[in-house]
C-alpha cells in the first residue's frame, strides 16, 4: 500500500466518529433506496411472470347470459389469441368458525383439464372431478384464513340452496393476488373467498347449461387494447354485457399497480433526504479535515504530489467512506427489503414471492452515492488543490471576528460573554448554520414522514365510519331486489333501522372522458350512510342529479351544472344524461352518487334495491348473522367492525413497522449531525477553550459554549422541520396517495408533530452530551503548546 | 573563519565559479498584496548556487529569505525578475512543470518538520520514494540520519530532533540535486540542532547535493562554503569560508 494510502486509512480511524455518523446517514439512504427499488422489481418481476406463466387475461368482461357460440365469434377478434368462458357467482357463506356470513366467488373451470387463460398454481391436493359437483378448489389466502384444507367441507347457499362443497385443492390465481371484494378497499381474507368448481356443477346450479356470464381474453403482444375492448363490448352488448375492461380496471392489478407506485414514490424521496444530508456532512467533515491538513498539503506539493494527485487523495477518501456506507445500506436494504416482502407476502398471493436484490438497484446506489459524495467534497477538494503550497506553509488567518448588527441590540450588549461568544460565532459562518440547521430540520421531517400516513388513515377511518358510513352493517343482494325486501331485513333480529341503496354499473362520459363505475343511489335523507367530505361534514344527496367524487370530476374534466352521459350496463341499458349537482371532496379515488329514486327513474324501473344498510343492536347480533347465513338471496353481509380490524392487520400494521424504521433513520441523522457539528466546533475552537479553561471557565462553562449553538439551532431546527416535514408530506400524498383508488388526506397529528420533535430533541442532548464529554480529555498544555 | 570576498582574493571564488551554476536569479522582485497594503519581500535579488555548495541564506526575520528560498523550490512565483534551475526557467513555468520541477530535484525541509502525523517515520518517507523515480529505500534514508532504530514511530512519539531528521531522510530520500533547508533548527535546542545539522552535513558531503539552509542564527553560517545575508529583500553581503567548521563544532 502507498504512503498516501495509508494516511488515508489513519485519517479515516482518527476521524472515526464523524466518518461512522456519515457513514450510517449514507447507509439509510442507501437501504431505503435499495429496499424499496428492490421490493419494486421484485413485486414487478414476481407479476410479470406470474402472469406470464400463468396467462393472465388482457381483457375482462360480464355478461348476463350469453350462449357458448359467443366464444369463437370473441376469439376471432384479431389479436385474440385465447378466450376463456366462465360461470361466476357470489354465495353467501356459512363458515363454522365465524359467527357472521362470509362472501364467496364461484368461478368456473373448464369440464376437462385447467382454464387457458387465468390459469391456477395448485399449491395442493388436487383439480375437482367433473363426477363430484361438490368438489371445489378454494384460493390460498382464504385457506389460510380459515386453516381450511383438502377434505375440509364449507357450506355455501348456491341459487337458494344449501349445498356443502367438498375441498380437494388450494390454489392461486393471476386475477386473485389481492383478493378483495368488489367495493372493498381493504383486502380480507377471512371474509371473502374465491371458489373454483368444474362447469357443469354450476351450469346445473345456476340454470346456466350452454351459457356464460363471464369472458376473458389473451391478447397476443402488440394488440390495441381499446379496439379489442370496443369490439368485445359490441359482441356482448346484445347478451347484457356491463362493459369490457383492461387490466388496468381488474381491481387486483390495479391495487398492485397502486402499490407499486406509492413503492416509487417513497423510493426517491426519504433516500434522497438522507443522501442530502449526508452530503452536507460530508461537505462539513472535508472542508474542516482540508483546512487543518493545509500544511499537510503543501508538504505534499512540496515534495512534487501534483495538485491531482492531492486532489485525488481527498476524493479517494470520501468515496471510500461513502462506499462503507452504500455497502452497509445494501446490506441493511436487503434485509429490510425481505421483511417487507414477508409482509407483502401477507397480502399479494403469489406462487412464490422471494425477495431479489436487483443488481441495477445495487449499481444505481453505489453510482449514486459516489456522485453526491464527489459533489459534496469538490469545492474543499478544489480549495485543497488550489492551494499555493507557500501559503500554505502559513497558518491560517485567524477567523476575522467584528461587532455584528446583533449586537447593536440592547439584550445583547447586556448577555453574558458567553452567549455573545454563541452568537458571534453563529453570524460569522451563516451558510454552514443554515445548513446544521437544515440537517436537523430533516431529521424532524423523516419522522413526519414516517408516521403521517398513519394519522390520515386513521382520520380517514374515523371520517367514514363515524361521519360517512354510520351503518353497523351492509347488505348486498344477489340481484337487485323488490322494494319490499326492507320490510323483510327491517324485521330481521335486532335490526334498528335499515335504509337501501341501489347501486348499478354504468359508464359515465363527458366528451371524450370516460370512466366505468358503480353509481350509487342512495336516499335523499339517508341517516346511516351519508355523502361527507374530507371536512367531515355530510352533504344532502339532491332530488335530481349527480354528486361526484371531486377526484371523478377532474378525470371526466366536468364542473357543477355541467352535464355528463351515463350509459348504464345492466338491464334494459338506458344511456341518459344528467346534470353534476354537486361536488365532494371526499377520500373515495372515483365516486358517484344519486338519490335512490333518481337511479330508479334512470333504470326505468320500480323501487328495485341491491342491498341495504343496517342499524343493529349488539346484544342480538349473535341470532342476526344466524339469520342472515340462512339467507339465499344475500351475497354479502359487510361489517364495519371487520372492515376495520382488516383494515388494521394489513395496512397499519406496515405502516407501523415503516415508522419504526424511520424512527431509527430520523435518530440516525440527527445524531449525525449534531455529533458532527459538535465535533467540527470542537476540532475549531479547541484552543480558545482550553485556553478559557486556563484562564479560570468551568468545564460546564466552556461546554454551554461548545453545546449552545447547537441547542439554539435544535430549537430552531424543531420548527423548521415540521413545516419541511407537512410540505413533504403533502407532495407525498400527491404524489402517491391521490389515486383512483382512494385518496388519504393530509393529515398530521398534533402527537406526530410532538414525536418528531421529542426524537430529535432527545438524539441532539444525548449526542451533545457524549461530546461534551470530550471536553473533559482537553489537554490544556498540549493544546496551548501547539502552533497554529 | 568568515572571510570576507572582498578581501579574500579571487582564488576561493574562482574554484566556485568554475562550476555550472545550479539556479540562477536576476532581479527577482517579490510583491505581497495583503489588504490594501503592498509588502515588498525582495528587491531585485541577483544570485548564483553551485552545485555541490552548502550555502547560508542570513537574515533577521521579514529579509525576504523564506521568501527567496520558496521561489527558488518552485513554491512560489516571483512578481519580477529570472530564475532558473539549470534550464528549467522556474518564472514561467507552469503548475505541472513546477510539480515536475519539485518531484525530481527539490528536497525541503522545514522549520516545523511538517510531518504527516498519520504516518510513522518510514512511511513518511515512503510517500515521497513513492512518487520518485530514482529513490533510496525508506529505510536507508532514516539510516544515513541514524533514526534506524525509529523507524515505525509516529512523530508524536519522536522527539524534534529526531522528527527534523525524518524530514531531512523525507527530503534526501530521492537523492534530489538541492536541498532546501528552512529554519531547520528554529525549534531546536543547541544539542538537538547540531544533530540534525550533522545530518545536513553528511548528506551534503555524501550524495553532493547542493544545500540551502535560512537561518538567522549565524553561527550555522561557519559550516558554509559561502553565506548570502539578506536584509529587507536586498543581498547585502556575500561572504565565502576558507576554511568550513563542522557541524560538531559549532556552539550558540
Amino acid at each position: 500500500m502507498r504512503a498516501l494510502q495509508r494516511k488515508m486509512f489513519r485519517d479515516l480511524w482518527i476521524l472515526r466518529g464523524p466518518s461512522l455518523a456519515i457513514g450510517l446517514v449514507m447507509a439509510s439512504g442507501v437501504a431505503t433506496f435499495v429496499m424499496s427499488l428492490s421490493t419494486l422489481s421484485t413485486l414487478y418481476h414476481a407479476r410479470l411472470s406470474y402472469y406470464e406463466r400463468y396467462r393472465f387475461a388482457n381483457v375482462f368482461v360480464n355478461v348476463k347470459r350469453a350462449p357458448e357460440t359467443l366464444k369463437s365469434r370473441l376469439a376471432e377478434i384479431p389479436g385474440v389469441m385465447h378466450v376463456g368462458t366462465r360461470i361466476t357467482q357470489f354465495v353467501n357463506l356459512d363458515l363454522p368458525d365465524m359467527r357472521e356470513p362470509a362472501t364467496g366467488r364461484l368461478l368456473s373451470l373448464p369440464d376437462h383439464g385447467e382454464p387457458a387463460v387465468n390459469r391456477l398454481y395448485l399449491r395442493s391436493g388436487r383439480w375437482p372431478e367433473l363426477e363430484r359437483p361438490d368438489e371445489v378448489l378454494i384460493s390460498d389466502g382464504f385457506a389460510t384464513a380459515h386453516r381450511l384444507q383438502s377434505g375440509d367441507r364449507v357450506r355455501a347457499i348456491l341459487n337458494g340452496r344449501r349445498q356443502d362443497l367438498r375441498i380437494v385443492g388450494i390454489a392461486l390465481s393471476p386475477e386473485f393476488i389481492y383478493q378483495i371484494r368488489e367495493g372493498d378497499i381493504i383486502p380480507d381474507d377471512r371474509r371473502f373467498g374465491i371458489f373454483w368448481m368444474r362447469r357443469r356443477s354450476l351450469e346445473a346450479a345456476f340454470q346456466m347449461t350452454g351459457a356464460f356470464n363471464n369472458a376473458v381474453l389473451l391478447l397476443s403482444p402488440g394488440t390495441d387494447e381499446l379496439q379489442t375492448i370496443r369490439e368485445v363490448d359490441r359482441l356482448t352488448d346484445p347478451y347484457g354485457g356491463t362493459g369490457a375492461y383492461g387490466r388496468g380496471e381488474q381491481s387486483s392489478h390495479k391495487f398492485i399497480s397502486n402499490e407499486m407506485e406509492e413503492l416509487r414514490g417513497m423510493a426517491l424521496f426519504v433516500p434522497t433526504i438522507f443522501i442530502l444530508v449526508a452530503a452536507w456532512m460530508m461537505q462539513v467533515v472535508f472542508s474542516r479535515l482540508i483546512g487543518t491538513q493545509r500544511e499537510q498539503i503543501a508538504t505534499l506539493k512540496a515534495f512534487g504530489y501534483s495538485s491531482t494527485e492531492v486532489g485525488l487523495h481527498y476524493l479517494q477518501f470520501v468515496i471510500f467512506l461513502a462506499w462503507l456506507g452504500t455497502g452497509l445500506g445494501i446490506g441493511v436494504g436487503t434485509w429490510l427489503g425481505r421483511g417487507v416482502a414477508t409482509m407483502y407476502s401477507r397480502f399479494f398471493h403469489f406462487p412464490e414471492f422471494d425477495f431479489h436484490l436487483d443488481s441495477r438497484v445495487v449499481l444505481a446506489s453505489i453510482v449514486i452515492s459516489t456522485l453526491s459524495a464527489g459533489i459534496a467534497v469538490i469545492i474543499p477538494v478544489r480549495k485543497a488543490m488550489h492551494l499555493p503550497p507557500a501559503e500554505a506553509m502559513r497558518p491560517e488567518l485567524p477567523p476575522a471576528f467584528g461587532s455584528t448588527w446583533l449586537e447593536s441590540l440592547a439584550v445583547l450588549r447586556r448577555a453574558p460573554v458567553e452567549l455573545r461568544m454563541i452568537v458571534r460565532q453563529m453570524i460569522r459562518q451563516p451558510i454552514r448554520l443554515t445548513l446544521t440547521c437544515l440537517g436537523l430540520s430533516l431529521a424532524v421531517a423523516v419522522l413526519i414522514l414516517g408516521s403521517f400516513m398513519l394519522d390520515g388513515l386513521n382520520y380517514v377511518m374515523e371520517s367514514e365510519f363515524n361521519v360517512a358510513q354510520r351503518q353497523d352493517m351492509t347488505l348486498t343482494f344477489v340481484e337487485p331486489s323488490q322494494g319490499r325486501v326492507l320490510s323483510e331485513v327491517a324485521h330481521l333480529p335486532g335490526v334498528i333501522s335499515a335504509e337501501p341503496f341501489r347501486s348499478v354499473p354504468v359508464r359515465l362520459r363527458s366528451e371524450h372522458h370516460s370512466r366505468r363505475l358503480g353509481l350509487m343511489g342512495l336516499r335523499t335523507n339517508g341517516r346511516l350512510f351519508r355523502i361527507a367530505n374530507v371536512h367531515r361534514q355530510s352533504q344532502s344527496v339532491p332530488e335530481t342529479g349527480l354528486i361526484l367524487s371531486s377526484q371523478l370530476a377532474r378525470v371526466l374534466s366536468v364542473r357543477p351544472g355541467e352535464t355528463v352521459t351515463i350509459e348504464v350496463l345492466e338491464g334494459r341499458r338506458p344511456v341518459q344524461s344528467m346534470r353534476v349537482a354537486g361536488l365532494v371532496e371526499d377520500f373515495q379515488g372515483e365516486a358517484a352518487y344519486a338519490s335512490i329514486d333518481a337511479v330508479h327513474r334512470l333504470m326505468q324501473e320500480g323501487d328495485a334495491v341491491s342491498g341495504a344498510f343496517l342499524a343493529a343492536d349488539t346484544r342480538q347480533t349473535a341470532e342476526l348473522y344466524r339469520e342472515l347465513k340462512r339467507t339465499p338471496r344475500l351475497i354479502g353481509a359487510s361489517l364495519k367492525g371487520s372492515a376495520l380490524i382488516a383494515l388494521r392487520e394489513t395496512i397499519i400494521s406496515s405502516i407501523l413497522l415503516m415508522r419504526t424504521f424511520n424512527i431509527g433513520f430520523a435518530c440516525i441523522i440527527a445524531c449525525g449531525v449534531v455529533y458532527n457539528s459538535a465535533r467540527i466546533t470542537l476540532a475549531e475552537r479547541t484552543r480558545e477553550l482550553a485556553t478559557m479553561r486556563v484562564i479560570g471557565f468551568t468545564r460546564g462553562e466552556i461546554g454551554r459554549i461548545l453545546l449552545g449553538e447547537l441547542a439554539i439551532l435544535t430549537l430552531l431546527a424543531i420548527p423548521l422541520g415540521l413545516g419541511i416535514g407537512h410540505v413533504m408530506a403533502d407532495f407525498v400524498i400527491r404524489a402517491a396517495y391521490d389515486t383512483e383508488l382512494f385518496r388519504i388526506p393530509l393529515v398530521i397529528a398534533r402527537s406526530t408533530d410532538a414525536l418528531a420533535a421529542l426524537v430529535t430533541l432527545l438524539a441532539a442532548v444525548c449526542t451533545g452530551l457524549i461530546v461534551s464529554h470530550r471536553l473533559a480529555r482537553l489537554d490544556l498544555v498540549a493544546v496551548l503548546k501547539t502552533r497554529e | 573563519m568568515i572571510i570576507n570576498v572582498d578581501d579574500a582574493g579571487d582564488a576561493p571564488a574562482t574554484d566556485v565559479n568554475l562550476r555550472e551554476p545550479v539556479f540562477r536569479a536576476r532581479g527577482l522582485t517579490k510583491i505581497y498584496h495583503v489588504g490594501e497594503v503592498d509588502v515588498c519581500a525582495l528587491r531585485g535579488i541577483d544570485l548564483e548556487l553551485y552545485a555541490g555548495e552548502f550555502v547560508v541564506l542570513l537574515g533577521a526575520s521579514g529579509s525576504g529569505k523564506s521568501t527567496l528560498l520558496n521561489i527558488l523550490g518552485g513554491l512560489d512565483c516571483p512578481t519580477a525578475g529570472d530564475v532558473w534551475f539549470r534550464d528549467h526557467d522556474l518564472v514561467h513555468a507552469t503548475d505541472a512543470d513546477l510539480t515536475r520541477y519539485r518531484r525530481d530535484h527539490v528536497g525541503f525541509v522545514f522549520q516545523f518538520y511538517n510531518l504527516i502525523p498519520s504516518l510513522t517515520a518510514r512511511e513518511n518517507v515512503a510517500l515521497i520514494t513513492d512518487i520518485a523515480e530514482e529513490s533510496m529505500t525508506p529505510e536507508a534514508a532514516l539510516g544515513l540520519v541514524g533514526l534506524t532504530a525509529r523507524l515505525d514511530h509516529f512523530p508524536a512519539q519522536l522527539s524534534g530532533g529526531e522528527q527534523q531528521r525524518v524530514a531531512i531522510a523525507r527530503a534526501i530520500a530521492k537523492q534530489p540535486d538541492v536541498l532546501l533547508c528552512d529554519e531547520p533548527t528554529g525549534a531546536l535546542d543547541v544539542q538537538t540542532g547540531i544533530t540534525v545539522l550533522e545530518s545536513l552535513e553528511r548528506v551534503n558531503e555524501e550524495l553532493g547535493t547542493t544545500t540551502a539552509i535560512i537561518t538567522h542564527n549565524a553561527v550555522i553560517a561557519r559550516m558554509a562554503n559561502r553565506i548570502i545575508t539578506l536584509s529587507d529583500g536586498r543581498i547585502v553581503g556575500e561572504e565565502t569560508n576558507a576554511v568550513r567548521s563542522r557541524a560538531s563544532e559549532l556552539v550558540w
